[in-house]
């Protein structure tokens, strides 16, 4: 019973950190407004870094501090390293996110839409 | 029709990303011990030898406190690259062009709740060595404090220089306890400090002074941000 769960599980937290990342890349893909673009790529920010923290869960694990009680057993905590990744890309994403909702707001101003296919400087 | 291919290319695509992460399976230790002792060194050396609480902190500030400063740096290069691309003229306080007033309600709340997650947001970052959060996770809270004055008062402001002076001070700090370590302990970042008993407040040796800077930095950073898209006018 416990071992359907966690299969279940298994196949639940993968199965929606992939269908997030390609939600993402749907959206980057597809979607025509530069600001549903930049949504897209912090959705797949978002995917990514769901994907990275549960490659290092490990069944029955606790979280890797050590607090009075959880001193004696660190066999048992999660993997740390993935985590202090995401918190990194989480700094990164943030960045990236500013920086590209900055150049739509610049872009908006000069061409007073949103629409990629109006914006005639875009295509190459 | 072209919604279509889209569709087929990324659920041939997701198979795949899928497949190997089903391989991997979820939660079983084959990953973290068989193949790489990197989880296990860490946390030993992270109780043992710096006596932090939180293994993810000491990684991040002691073990990868290298790449952390490239990390802040690059956070430092976002908040100028925004300014620069929004910088246009320096509006009068109150002169915002995307913001409607707020109500009643908000502004008198906001009052209330403004010390309260500025309080929260130093605990979070002060005891970043000891449970879960640190700098960048305070500094966040803390500029959710001020976007949350941003939007209640029209006549809220923050003063430029003194963001600029707080993340410089900050980012000097890290930089300077790094030089530290270099010509007492031999190499950047070394812990120069003595580490104390573990879960005390004052143990850890640099790292609770880094991520307090780092705290600091990002706080001032983030509030930045806020501040300049809210003063954007086109």
């Amino acid at each position: 019973m416990e071992d359907t769960l966690f299969k279940l599980l298994d196949y639940g937290i993968y199965g929606t950190a992939v269908l997030v990342i390609l939600v993402g890349l749907y959206g980057a893909l597809v979607k025509r407004s530069l600001l549903k673009i930049v949504i897209s790529l912090s959705v797949i920010d978002s995917g990514i870094n769901l994907l990275l923290v549960a490659i290092g869960y490990l069944k029955g694990g606790t979280a890797p501090i050590f607090s009075p009680g959880y001193l004696e057993n660190p066999k048992v905590m999660v993997d740390p390293i993935p985590q202090a990744l995401v918190l990194t890309a989480i700094v990164i994403g943030f960045g990236v996110t500013a920086v590209a909702l900055s150049l739509v707001i610049r872009l908006y101003r000069h061409h007073h839409t949103l629409h990629i296919d109006e914006i005639k400087n875009l295509k190459w | 029709m072209k919604k279509f291919v889209v569709i087929l290319l990324l659920a041939v695509m997701g198979y795949y990303i899928s497949a190997i992460f089903f391989d991997i399976g979820f939660g079983n230790s084959h990953l973290v011990e068989g193949i790489s002792p990197v989880k296990d060194a860490y946390l030993e050396e992270t109780v043992n030898t710096l006596s932090v609480a939180n293994t993810v902190t000491s990684i991040v500030v002691n073990f990868r406190g290298f790449d952390t400063l490239g990390e802040v740096t690059v956070l430092f290069l976002a908040v100028t690259a925004l300014g620069s691309i929004l910088y246009k003229k320096r509006h009068q306080a109150g002169d915002r062009s995307v913001l409607f007033s707020a109500s009643k309600i908000v502004t008198s709340g906001s009052k209330l709740l403004f010390p309260a997650i500025v309080l929260l947001g130093a605990y979070v970052f002060i005891h970043g060595h000891l449970s879960p959060g640190g700098g960048f996770q305070g500094g966040v809270i803390i500029a959710t404090g001020f976007l949350l004055m941003l939007l209640a008062y029209e006549n809220f402001t923050v003063g430029h220089n003194a963001l600029s002076v707080i993340e410089s001070l900050a980012g000097i700090t890290f930089a300077g306890v790094g030089m530290w370590g270099l010509i007492y302990g031999g190499s950047f970042l070394e812990n120069f400090l003595p580490v104390g008993t573990l879960n005390d407040l004052f143990s850890g040796g640099v790292i609770p002074i880094i991520y307090i800077a780092v705290g600091f930095k990002v706080a001032a950073e983030l509030t930045g941000v806020i501040y300049t898209v809210l003063h954007e006018k086109g």
